[in-house]
Parts: structure tokens; sequence; C-alpha cells
């Protein structure tokens, strides 16, 4: 009785154990292998870890599409040859064209020119897609000429966020929150549900509002050993370690890609991609309130928030997992009607 | 004794049903009628019950049911009310404490009210149990050991959910009842805080909880190892010579030097014990309290190596005046 006893048992034990270890495993685990690479000095754990199969995803999704032949700027302009060219009207007719077949690949490869344009009068604002796509088009002059801080010489064009997609992917509204119960019940305190946005961790769900949108203070850490000068307290923590979670699986990284987590808040001892993160995080704030806010009106209600914000942007509509958009492959090169504002005349509005 | 060469239990212990020595001076009497279980046998003595609760036991017992139905229907609600949302969401639900703009004082139910109440139930309960302990020690004639190393937990615990909030002043500041929710709260408040590992007390404290798990590590093996001689017979071989007991301490001299003896190791493992949850709440204490970020504390008092810059000079860009 006792060898069938315990043989039972434990085996009752193991299935139940195995069961449980195997979900958690299949939920949880990544599958090796992983590659290492060292990027801070040598005992501080600075590596980033990189998963091949994972790396090979993302290199077949980082495939640019092909560039149209450059074109000369010679010949009537477009201003001239169209009605209603508000920001590209210095191009000649060839570049402008050439621009719109290329945004078309780039934004509404399936859909084509009749997604922006009335195609019985391509001038026609009727569509609110065209106001949005002008809007954009400013935008990307915007990034690339302004913020150079944060994308470099790389650039960014439409592709870079939409990759085919007429909307881009990874978009963020503001959070209404999930349903919860009301009445003297726990009131929505924006954290204690599992959520994507921050790693599935239980931390605060909507790390995008107060630092994306608005400019909460986002550092934490005291700079002073001893007590009295930094009054932030551990749920302001808890905000600002969700939106680090949220850049942090955005570009496909560690916290150490730019801290060395010792001290998360010196900036002697962080890497220069911190200072870039920094001016991303700014960017990103700028192009939601500056950009997309305004267009908030423009926008038909089903493209609205559930509680009917605009569309905004974080790290990943362009990041989509890999710390340089693209593998920093840069086609900025071949447009630069996009590598920033044209002359004050061409950008009304 | 051979069965006990097994890293599984193999022998059930399993004698006449025994009701336990009678009670006295007791208004309660111990309830349920005993029997055996196999599967007890194989982690233990397989006899089940009875069971003293007592008036301390019966009161833990209903407060600590108060604190579980107030989380728990807290976080139902949270859920909406979907049970299976609630099942399937359990691990990341809490109820939080209250904002920081309630400070100390009693925020409304929905905005923390719940958490202090919860707090307060079950603190009561635990404070009760305590009791309870102590005096079921005492009953049976025992020293109160078990319940001081309880007492140790409860300090940690106090120290974290009441003391430490107090003293910043903020309920915001202690750690909301949820399982994934409370790991969270202890990451933030480390970064909060500039990183508890160059915390003195911290470091103790994981001294103490490794030893502890390497103490216990030796003291099972040896009495393990030594079973075939009947070292699970203390009492009748701890004055004798050639013993099991004898060889234990033995196996330990002739291999490190020195040995624990069959009462000092008990020590060294209870202190142990006692000394990780006690130098724990020390830490937890001066954090926030006297010391804002540990990291700075402990290159003020040279323990944080500088490293050589990797990448030349970084500077915050906040400073330079070039943002945006």
């Amino acid at each position: 009785m006792s060898d069938w006893g315990i043989k039972f048992s434990l085996g009752a034990v193991a299935v139940v154990a195995g069961t449980l270890l195997t979900i958690a495993m299949v939920n949880g685990f990544e599958r090796p292998p992983i590659q290492t690479a060292q990027g801070g000095f040598r005992g501080t754990g600075m590596d980033e870890n990189y998963n091949p199969r994972t790396l090979a995803v993302e290199h077949a999704a980082s495939v640019l599409p092909g560039v149209l032949p450059p074109l000369p700027a010679s010949g009537p302009k477009a201003s001239a040859a169209y009605k209603n060219v508000l920001v590209l009207g210095d191009l000649s007719v060839g570049q402008f064209t050439r621009l719109m077949a290329s945004i078309t690949t780039w934004v509404a490869p399936k859909q084509g020119c009749a997604y922006c344009h009335n195609t019985k009068n391509m001038a026609d604002d009727g569509l609110y897609t065209k106001v949005v796509a002008r809007r954009m088009i400013q935008m990307v002059q915007h990034i690339n000429g302004d913020w150079k801080q944060h994308v470099a010489a790389t650039g960014v064009t439409c592709y870079t966020c939409h990759r085919g997609n007429p909307v881009p992917s990874m978009i963020w509204f503001n959070e209404p929150g999930p349903e919860h119960g009301h009445g003297m019940a726990e009131a929505y305190f924006g954290k204690n549900q599992a959520s994507g946005a921050v790693g599935d961790a239980a931390l605060p769900y909507d790390p995008f509002t107060p630092y994306l949108e608005k400019a909460t203070n986002i550092r934490v850490q005291s700079t002073a050993a001893l007590p009295g000068t930094d009054s932030q307290d551990i749920k302001d923590t808890e905000a600002t370690y969700g939106l680090m979670m949220n850049i942090s699986q955005s570009l496909g990284v560690n916290c150490t890609y730019c801290h060395n987590s010792r001290d998360f808040s010196d900036w002697s001892q962080s890497t220069p991609q911190r200072v870039t993160a920094w001016y991303g995080i700014r960017m990103v704030r700028n192009l939601n309130n500056d950009y997309l806010n305004k267009l908030h009106d423009v926008f038909p209600a089903n493209r609205l928030g559930p509680l009917g914000d605009a569309p905004k942007i974080n790290c990943a509509p362009c990041h989509q997992g890999v710390f340089k958009p693209l593998f920093g492959q840069s086609q900025i090169a071949g447009f630069p009607e996009l590598q920033g504002p044209l002359a004050p005349a061409a950008t009304a509005q | 004794m051979a069965e006990y060469q097994n890293i599984f239990t193999r022998v059930q212990v399993r004698g006449p049903v025994h009701a336990g020595v009678p009670l006295t001076g007791a208004g309660w009497a111990r309830l349920g009628k005993p029997n055996f279980v196999h599967l007890l046998g194989i982690f233990g003595d397989a006899q089940l019950g009875p069971i003293y609760l007592g008036a301390t036991g019966m009161a833990s017992l209903i407060f600590g049911f108060f604190a579980f139905e107030i989380i728990g229907l807290n976080m139902l609600a949270s859920v909406n009310w979907n049970p299976v949302e609630f099942v399937r969401q359990l691990p990341w639900l809490a109820l939080e404490p209250p904002a920081p703009q309630y400070g100390l004082h009693i925020p409304p139910m929905a905005e923390g009210g719940w958490w202090l109440l919860a707090g307060f139930f079950l603190t009561t309960s635990i404070l009760l149990w305590w009791l309870r302990i102590f005096k079921r020690a005492r009953a049976l004639g025992m020293g109160s050991h078990t319940a001081w190393a309880f007492a140790a937990a409860i300090w940690l615990y106090l120290v974290l959910g009441f003391i430490r909030p107090l003293l910043m002043g903020h309920w915001s500041e202690a750690v909301p009842f949820g399982i994934f929710p409370h790991l969270d709260w202890t990451a933030a408040f480390s970064i909060r805080y500039g990183n508890l590992f160059y915390n003195p007390f911290h470091m103790l404290s994981i001294v103490f909880l490794y030893g502890s798990t390497l103490l216990f590590a030796m003291h099972a093996a040896t009495v393990l190892a030594t079973s075939r001689f009947g070292s699970e017979r203390e009492i009748e071989q701890i004055t004798d010579r050639g013993t099991a007991f004898e060889r234990g301490g033995l196996f330990w001299r002739w291999t490190m030097g020195f040995n624990a003896t069959a009462e000092s190791i008990h020590r060294w493992a209870w202190w142990f014990a006692v000394l990780c949850p006690l130098c724990g709440g020390i830490g937890i204490l001066l954090t926030g309290t006297v010391v804002d970020n540990w990291y700075l504390w402990g290159v003020k008092h040279g323990i944080a190596p500088p490293y050589p810059a990797m990448w030349g000079t970084v500077i915050d860009p906040a400073t330079t005046g070039a943002g945006q």
C-alpha cells in the first residue's frame, strides 16, 4: 500500500507541477538561444540580449520598399500645375508626382490614390484623409528638420510609422480604463490590471497621457543622499516605471541600454542613447500636441479614441521593437523635400 | 531506519490516535475528532486534529476573514464583478493604498478607505494569532521562541504598512494588497530611494536570508544522513558517545574544524531566521526617513566603486538648455 501510495501521490504532484510549469514556460519564457552584447563596463551587467529568431522576424519586417528614381527639379512647379497644393508647391511636377506615388506605397498600397483623393477632383479636400496626410507631410518635415537630436541624419519617412498601413499600428488613445464596480467599491486607480502597455506588469496602464501628452515630471529619484529635496513618491515612481517599461519593449532593449541600473538617474553613468531617448520623449510629446491632437476635428468619430481624443503616438509606431526603426536604414536621402520644412511661403498653414 | 534514507518521507508516522494532554484552565475544548490521512503521513505525522482555536484563534480568524473579504471583493469590483476576469487577472489585482494627497487622513472608502480598513483587520488578525501562539506555547510549558520568531516577521510587516507610512506622513507610502502589485511596489520602492542594494540593513537581511537556507540545508542534511543510526531520536542520544548525534557533530568538525552542538545549531538557525526580517525592517524604516538615495549614501561612505566612463561625457540635456 505504502509504495503504491507514494508512487501515486508523487506522480500526481509531478503531473500537476509539470502542467503548471509548462503553462508558465510556454507563456512567460523565451526559448533559447539568447545572444548577449556587452555594452557597459565589465561587471555592470549593461548587456543587451537578442534572440536570433526574434531578430529574423524583425529584419524580415524591416525590408524597405523600393525607391522610385529621382526626377529633376526643373519644369513647372506643382503649385502652378495643380490646384490647392499648400505644402509641396515648390516641387517640380515630376518630383511632386513621385512623392505622391511613394506615399501611396508607404501608406495606402492597397487602397491607392483614392484613399486620400477624390479621384474626380484630386484637388478636393473633401476626404479627411487628405487633410491629415497634408499635415503629416509637414510633421515628417518637422521631425527631420527640427528633431535631429533624435532622428539624426537617418530621418523618417511616412513608411517609418505606416509600414504600408493607412493607420499605423500601435497608436494609442487616452485610456478610459476597464469597466469596474462603482459606489463604495475601490475607485479607478489606473493600475493593477494586466497591461500589455507596460510589459504585462500591474503598473499604471496608461503611461502615455501623463508623459507623452502632458509634461508630467518623469524624474523620481532623489539627487541627494539625505531627505529634504525630493517629494516624488512611490506612486509617481510606479508611473515612471510604467513609461520606462513601455519604452523598453518598444525598442526591444533592457533598462541598461540607456541606464546603469545601480543609479538610474545619474547621467554620467548613462549611455549616450539616454540623451537620444530624452529628445525622443520630447519629440513625441511635441508631435502629439502640435500635430495629432490638432487634427482632432478633422478625424471622423471612428478614428477617435474611446474618450473622443485623437490618435497619438509613442515610441512603438516607429521603433516596432527595434532599437533603431528599420534597423537604422535611411530613405531620406532620396527625398530632399522631406528633410525639413520648405520655404515658409510654401508651408502656408 | 533505512526507510529514512530517502529525500522523501517513506515512513508513515502513525500511532494510536492521541487526543493530547488534558487541558487545564482553558475555556475552550480541542475541536475535531482526530483521524489519519495518508497524504499527511507523507509530509509529517499522519494524524489530523484535534485543534485548539481558543478565543484568540477564533477572533483572529474572524478579523482575518473580514480583511480577506474586503481585499477580495474590491478586487472583484475592479474587474466589474466578472468572476472569469477575477480568476484570470487575480495575480495583477490589488487593493491600493490612498493617494498621496490624503496624507495620514482617513480617505473616502473608494479612495483608499477600504485599504485602511483591510489593513486594520489584517493587523488585528495577525496580532491575535501571535497572542494565540504565545499562549499555546505557555500552556504547553514551552518557551516563547516561536512567538518571538513570528514577531520578527510581524515587525517587518508593520514597518512596511504602518510605522514607515506614519513617519513619512502618507498612507500612500504603504504597500498595496496584491500579488504582482506588491512586487511592482517593491521594485518602485528601490528605484525611488536610489537602489536598496546599497542599504546596509538590506545587505544584512540578505546575509541572514541566504545564511538561513545554508544553515537549514546543513542541519537537515546532517540529521537525515545520520538517521540510519537513529538521529531523529535526539533525546536518547544527545549525551552519549558513538551515537548518530556524535557522528553528525564529528562530520562537521572533521570537515570544517568546528561543529555546532545539537542545541546550538537551532540557536544559529533561530537567530538567522529572526534577523532576516528584523534587519530588513530596520532598513525599510530608514528609507525615505533618514536616507533618501541609498546609492548616493553609498558613494558618500565609500561603498560604491566608480566605473570608468565608457562613452565620454554624457550630460543631462535638461541642464544644457538644448531642450525643445
